[in-house]
């Protein structure tokens, strides 16, 4: 019968459109701006409005987001500070739009290059976030940030990225990807003990 | 198989004596064919041999060597493997015969290669530059042309490590001084020849319509480069004799930014996040061409549950592109936003779980040599599976009775850019296009790659060739993917997601390879040669969405010009994909 596919597809409409407020009034208030309301608008049960209300509302990300670069130091119980990657270049090497410079130090006296970086930069400008600087750090030296909101008014003074601002602290990083963080310390301590163990073997 | 191929060995050489040899170089496959015999050999190949699908055309540049190669990729539409033909030509004179008399689709192809590497072709019809502007001097896929921003011939640069004192390029190399122009050239003098080429092809077609015996004017209407109906900045020169569409010519290259050299620039690694960054909506199938073709020069296989993995990726891809572009459609045909939200809603679904996985929606390079970046995270296995098996069945059912009996869009659809079945293979057109024209052509069937062997579905197909029958093929399509993912998600094997070592170095053998997939908008095919160096010699992008354009004039031929946006939305076009 003619007009009654759009019939039907008005009733399509029509049904997400009542389904919007029962669902509004099923979660009585506390489906927007509340947690449990995101991850429900994110759920394979969602219907209705699935808009998040951005910047009042933000998804949550997942441990896997990546976005921009940092460098990683750890933290000594004397408050020093070091930083875990050695300058090896692997990052600058690896990096498709070629957006990481690297200054490696060298001894005065030696000048024999020292594992710690004189200066390290990053033009964001130019990063394309791919992920393989860190997916490829043999340290886990470097690593994938969460933070995307970057905005900045000028980008010829704010967006180069030096040493220092790219630097965040270890326990910055266990926060952001959990599992990631267990997983490797557990490969660096088993690292570390076939290291003792050898230099034990080696002594005896 | 084997015994079809042996066959035609024996023939091609039988029938051409001396003017055909096979291609002895170690690592590549095909036959070397003379110039002047290259026309009769195609025509056997088309007539006699039964590959009626002309895939590929590209050049490659042997600098070294001081000659050029003309590359072509033939298949059967009944399936099977590529055979590979190539025209050696001398640097200095690149002159082959056209193939658009006998495979039209040939007609843009063989303008990108004269376009970018200088490559003429004698007896094409409209043989202007494609990507970049008439005018433009040289040709950029020469190896002995250099871009404005030059630093080395390949990556890494060397100013990076270990001496690395940031500076930006543009800094050091100001605007104006970065170009590099003939002696004799002045740039404030230049007056830009305002596309007199292009609307000389079509006058030339103007002269040709008064057959009617009755004086008509014709008018040529520009649609784009902005316009919302083109997805992007895509210009469609139309000829108009009242409302209806005489010819219309594409005008792209607004995007270009020549992908394939800095492909080769890059080395092999570095250019998988660079594929996403073609067809933007479907990462994962980028990636998926890309890796397959290194792979088969690398001679490595991924290990089985990587090839599953990428399955369900490949196939999520499909489905969300499906859904962007039955959205679009629907934008195009007028229903502004209802039914493109409806549609995207599920694909946000399917974005999450890449931005789990992969850790971005878009960009995911996900893909590595011989295997995948990482397995699944915690949780998203069950989001994948209740994705495929409840959420997206029921709601792709909602979509289907909201829209394909909705008698507006039929009206507005169905008749309206018919492309026969011959015209389809002639033009090389490929996916959806294709199998709406009634050609049962899927590579996932037709040349199996990755473990799509293993799964039961259907190849959609329709035959009616209209933009009807193409939004019909997607929801099938669909309706297929979804049935790949179940099974795919039933048989999911534990064990490792890459063979041997990451690494970020890979060594690949001297050779060529084309490895091609089933990219939700058609045969996205990577052609990669490589001369044993970290960076491929050659690197060449078979995009769908560029090659299935060449049908776009036979198919709005006849039709009224609101339509042509119709007919444009049916194809399903990414301009980041077209104009590479």
């Amino acid at each position: 019968m003619d007009g009654f596919g759009i019939l039907k597809g008005l009733g399509v409409t029509l049904r997400r459109f009542i389904g919007t407020y029962i669902d509004d009034i099923k979660w009585l208030g506390k489906r927007y701006f509340t947690e449990d309301g995101i991850r429900h608008r994110m759920s394979k049960d969602v219907s209705g409005i699935f808009t998040v209300q951005y910047p009042e509302e933000k998804i949550p990300v997942p441990e896997e987001f990546r976005f921009i670069p940092f460098l990683v130091y750890e933290e000594k119980e004397d408050g020093r500070i070091f930083h875990r990657c050695t300058s090896c270049g692997i990052c600058a090497k690896v990096c498709p739009p070629q957006c990481i410079w690297i200054v490696r130090t060298t001894d005065p006296k030696t000048g024999r290059p020292v594992p710690e970086p004189a200066e390290f930069y990053i033009d964001v400008d130019i990063c394309m976030n791919c992920g393989y600087c860190a997916e490829y750090c043999p340290f886990d030296a470097i690593k994938m940030d969460h933070d995307y909101e970057l905005s900045v008014y000028d980008r010829h003074t704010h967006n180069i990225y030096n040493k220092e601002k790219l630097s965040k602290p270890l326990s910055y990083y266990a926060s952001i990807r959990p599992t990631n963080y267990q997983r490797e310390e557990a490969i660096r301590a088993e690292a570390e003990a076939a290291k003792a163990a050898k230099k034990v073997a080696a002594e005896n | 198989m084997t015994e079809q191929l042996i066959m035609t060995d024996v023939d091609l050489a039988e029938k051409f004596p001396q003017k055909v040899k096979l291609d002895e170089r170690k690592g590549y496959e095909g036959y070397l064919v003379d110039a002047d015999a290259f026309l009769d050999v195609a025509k056997h190949l088309r007539d006699e041999l039964g590959y009626d699908y002309l895939s590929s055309i590209t050049g490659v540049d042997y600098y070294p060597e001081n000659y050029m190669e003309s590359v072509y990729h033939f298949f059967r539409t009944t399936g099977g493997p590529a055979l590979v033909l190539k025209v050696q030509i001398p640097r200095d004179n690149a002159v082959v015969p056209s193939l658009v008399s006998i495979y039209p689709g040939a007609e843009f192809q063989e303008r990108e290669a004269w376009d970018l590497l200088g490559i003429r072709y004698e007896g094409h019809p409209d043989l202007r530059r494609i990507l970049m502007w008439e005018g433009f001097a040289g040709h950029p896929l020469r190896k002995d042309w250099r871009e404005p921003y030059y630093e080395e011939d390949g990556k890494p640069f060397k100013s990076r490590w270990p001496d690395g004192h940031v500076y930006r390029i543009e800094d050091k190399n100001p605007f104006h001084k970065n170009v590099d122009y003939p002696a004799d050239f002045d740039p404030d003098q230049w007056v830009p020849d305002n596309d007199s080429s292009l609307y000389a092809s079509l006058t030339k077609i103007q002269s040709s319509l008064s057959d009617s015996g009755l004086k008509t004017d014709t008018v040529i209407v520009n649609m784009g480069p902005q316009h919302p109906s083109t997805h992007g900045v895509f210009r469609m020169v139309v000829l108009l004799e009242g409302e209806t569409i005489r010819a219309l010519k594409p005008v792209m290259g607004y995007l270009h930014r020549n992908h394939e050299k800095i492909g080769e620039r890059n080395t092999y690694l570095m250019n998988m996040p660079f594929t996403d960054r073609l067809d933007y909506l479907s990462s994962m199938s980028n990636n998926f061409g890309y890796a397959l073709a290194v792979e088969k020069l690398m001679g490595i296989k991924p290990p089985e549950r990587a090839e599953y993995l990428r399955v369900i990726m490949a196939e999520f891809t499909r489905i969300s592109n499906h859904l962007f572009a039955i959205g679009s459609l629907l934008n195009d045909l007028g229903a502004y936003f209802t039914p493109m939200l409806y549609a995207i809603e599920e694909r946000e679904l399917i974005l999450d779980v890449f931005e789990a996985v992969a850790g971005s929606r878009m960009m995911c390079n996900y893909f590595r040599f011989g295997g995948v970046a990482r397995d699944l995270p915690e949780g998203v296995y069950e989001k994948i599976r209740d994705l495929a098996y409840e959420r997206l069945p029921r709601r792709i059912d909602e979509l289907d009775l909201y829209l394909t009996n909705n008698e507006i869009i039929r009206a507005r659809c169905e008749g309206v850019g018919i492309l026969t079945p011959e015209q389809a293979i002639a033009y090389s057109a490929s996916g959806p296009l294709l199998r709406a024209s009634g050609v049962p052509y899927d590579i996932r069937r037709a040349d199996p790659y990755s473990v799509y062997d293993r799964f039961e579905f259907d190849v959609a197909v329709r035959y009616h060739g209209d933009v009807y029958d193409r939004y019909l093929v997607r929801m099938d399509e669909i309706r297929q993917s979804i049935r790949i993912l179940q099974q795919a998600i039933r048989d999911l094997p534990e064990g490792p997601i890459q063979a041997g070592k990451p690494q970020y170095q890979v060594r690949v053998p001297p050779g060529e390879a084309y490895g091609r997939v089933e990219a939700p908008k058609g045969e996205l095919g990577f052609y990669v040669v490589s001369n044993g160096k970290p960076n491929p010699w050659r690197y060449h992008v078979r995009a769908p969405s560029f090659i299935n354009i060449t049908a776009l004039e036979t198919m709005a031929k006849g039709n009224k010009v609101a339509d042509s946006v119709a007919i444009l939305g049916s194809i399903d076009i990414v301009l980041g994909e077209l104009d590479r």
